[in-house]
């Protein structure tokens, strides 16, 4: 005891040597983070500050960092010179709808490939995620044309599905795995057919599952551009497109630009900080197992 | 075993067909006919104007000796080098500086994911103006750390390091992720002997977290091989190719082939031949994966 009491009144040259060290070492650890946070939040600060100034502001030297007038005229500008607020629907539609239909479509064959112990669908699935979705495109753009299905909403949603439903099964994969085979042998035993174990015991078993692939496919097909920059005509452009295609690049029209780059991902951004846990968890699901 | 008593309410494989076969003819139709068609069209000569005759593997002999193709190629492996050391180098640090404890953790780790859930092409404008040599906000900060000013984006040198700094940027945050999943599996008491035995922070991390986090880094790297290999979302907003052809990857040529020239058969055989690079380099990434884990 008495020991212990000196020791913490007079600390001796190495306990102030590891002390200071670890003082080092923790601003040494902040001030790694920073530097790994600043490139990241510059970006989208940037971002910000070029939609809230006006262009004689943004096309200038040196750059203007905080606002001298800010204003939301960019904003209004990006609506009133394009119909922003169909393509806001368009992008809306086409990712719900291939949410929708991925899950419906996914969630019960990938419960299937568990249950019947298939090997193939998985690597499949694999061989999915890794090809090019440009690969898909030039087939789809001669069948559409021949279907007279370019510049609809539906073709767009036919193709999101490439999306959602390899990532659909792939996330549902890992957790119909999980389930425990005894519950669904208790309920077989109970009476129920095998639909029924299905849609009342799996199922509500597996929601969060179902939720982490309903919000990944879901802004995947809103980010999605390569499709929709080929086969959306004026009418059903989704918003990466209006952003890439609307407003041109060459006439330094920075803040409309920027202001519309903005109206596209700040759902995205709200959605990802909102449900960051379930994003994770989607991610490395999909691809640890990989 | 308790399987052989309750036998009778065992369900054939078949029956679990059903589940599966609504996706199976969806995934025929979407993505197997798809591979299928672009075989076949790949063996023709094909314009905007449809199929005018079987040419065999003409498209694919063009190919070979097509300079701008070729090029393409040895740019795709110039980005791809680049965008996957980057991301793999500073998302392993990110990943060990986001696995200690601190305040904030958890808001810090969701701001990190960021740019991988944003938008690739809302991103990828945002860059195109933050690179602009004469109004663009980064000339400016190199000048104000005193290096010299780049062209970025704006000449052939500059270009691809150029995108691949936007590449980087996006996808850090993905590899990061995976090697946090591989750190969280780490168990606590090789740290707690080797801190014993007077280990510092950086032996600690050079003989306990590399090593063991190394699996997740290979996968990691395989998939981010993959991504980088095929990226487009990143390189066509912002130059679509150029300056003259000096960003045209092989994404970015077929696009162009396929949509621009409506030379629809030759741009078949490169989405062949692309596929098949893509195959090759998952089964070698794959391979030696499986060779780092047992040894």
């Amino acid at each position: 005891m008495g020991v212990a009491a000196s020791a913490v009144r007079a600390p001796t040259a190495r306990a102030t040597t590891i002390r200071w060290n670890k003082l080092v070492g923790t601003l040494g650890f902040y001030a790694a983070l920073l530097l790994l946070l600043a490139p990241v939040l510059f970006v989208f600060y940037w971002m910000i500050s070029l939609a809230l100034k006006p262009d004689v502001e943004n096309v200038t030297y040196p750059p203007v960092f905080i606002p001298e007038h800010p204003t939301f005229d960019n904003f209004v500008q990006v609506f009133q010179k394009s119909p922003f607020g169909l393509y806001t629907l368009n992008s809306f539609v086409v990712a719900a709808a291939s949410t929708a239909i991925s899950l419906v479509l996914g969630v019960p064959a990938a419960y299937g490939i568990i249950k019947g112990n298939w090997r193939a669908p998985a690597l499949f699935v694999l061989i999915a995620r890794m090809t090019p979705a440009l690969s898909y495109l030039i087939p789809w753009f001669i069948l559409f044309r021949f279907l007279e299905l370019n510049n609809t909403l539906l073709a767009l949603i036919i193709t999101h599905l490439v999306i959602g439903l390899p990532l659909t099964v792939w996330i549902m994969l890992g957790f119909f795995e999980g389930l425990h085979p005894e519950i669904e042998e208790a309920a077989r035993v109970d009476g129920c057919s095998v639909w029924q174990v299905f849609r009342l015991v799996s199922l509500p078993l597996a929601r969060p599952g179902i939720v982490v692939a309903a919000i990944l496919s879901f802004i995947f097909s809103w980010n999605n551009f390569i499709f929709a920059v080929v086969l959306a005509g004026r009418e059903t452009r989704t918003l990466p497109v209006a952003v890439f295609s609307v407003l041109t690049f060459e006439q330094l029209a920075w803040g409309n630009l920027a202001a519309a780059a903005l109206i596209v991902t700040v759902p995205v951004l709200l959605i990802t900080i909102f449900v960051q846990r379930q994003i994770v968890v989607g991610i490395t699901a999909g691809a640890v197992k990989g | 075993m308790a399987v052989q008593a309750t036998s009778s309410y065992r369900v054939s494989r078949g029956t679990y067909l059903w589940f599966v076969a609504p996706a199976l003819a969806a995934t025929f139709t979407i993505i197997v006919f798809p591979w299928v068609f672009t075989l076949y069209v790949s063996l023709q000569d094909w314009d905007a104007a449809g199929a005018s005759g079987f040419v065999g593997l003409g498209n694919y002999a063009r190919l070979a000796t097509d300079e701008r193709f070729l090029l393409s190629v040895l740019r795709t492996l110039y980005y791809t080098v680049l965008t996957v050391v980057a991301p793999l180098v500073l998302g392993t640090i990110a990943a060990v500086l986001l696995h200690r404890e601190f305040r904030f953790r958890g808001l810090v780790r969701g701001i990190f994911l960021l740019p991988m859930m944003a938008t690739p092409v809302a991103i990828a404008l945002v860059w195109a103006m933050m690179f602009h040599p004469q109004y663009g906000v980064l000339n400016y900060l190199l000048e104000r750390v005193g290096l010299p000013a780049s062209l970025w984006v704006y000449a052939p040198d500059s270009v691809i390091p150029a995108l691949a700094l936007v590449e980087t940027w996006q996808w850090t945050p993905f590899t990061m992720l995976i090697v946090l999943g591989g750190l969280a599996s780490i168990p606590t008491d090789p740290y707690e002997s080797a801190t014993i035995d007077g280990a510092n922070s950086w032996q600690l991390f050079r003989h306990i977290t590399l090593p063991l986090a190394m699996p997740f880094i290979m996968i990691a790297a395989v998939l981010r091989t993959i991504d980088a290999f095929k990226a487009f979302d990143t390189i066509y907003p912002i130059t679509q190719g150029g300056p003259g052809t000096a960003s045209e990857t092989i994404n970015v040529y077929l696009y162009l082939q396929a949509f621009s020239y409506t030379h629809i058969g030759s741009a078949s055989a490169v989405v062949v031949v692309f596929f098949a690079m893509i195959l090759v380099l998952a089964y070698v990434m794959m391979y030696l994966r499986q060779r780092s884990a047992w040894e």
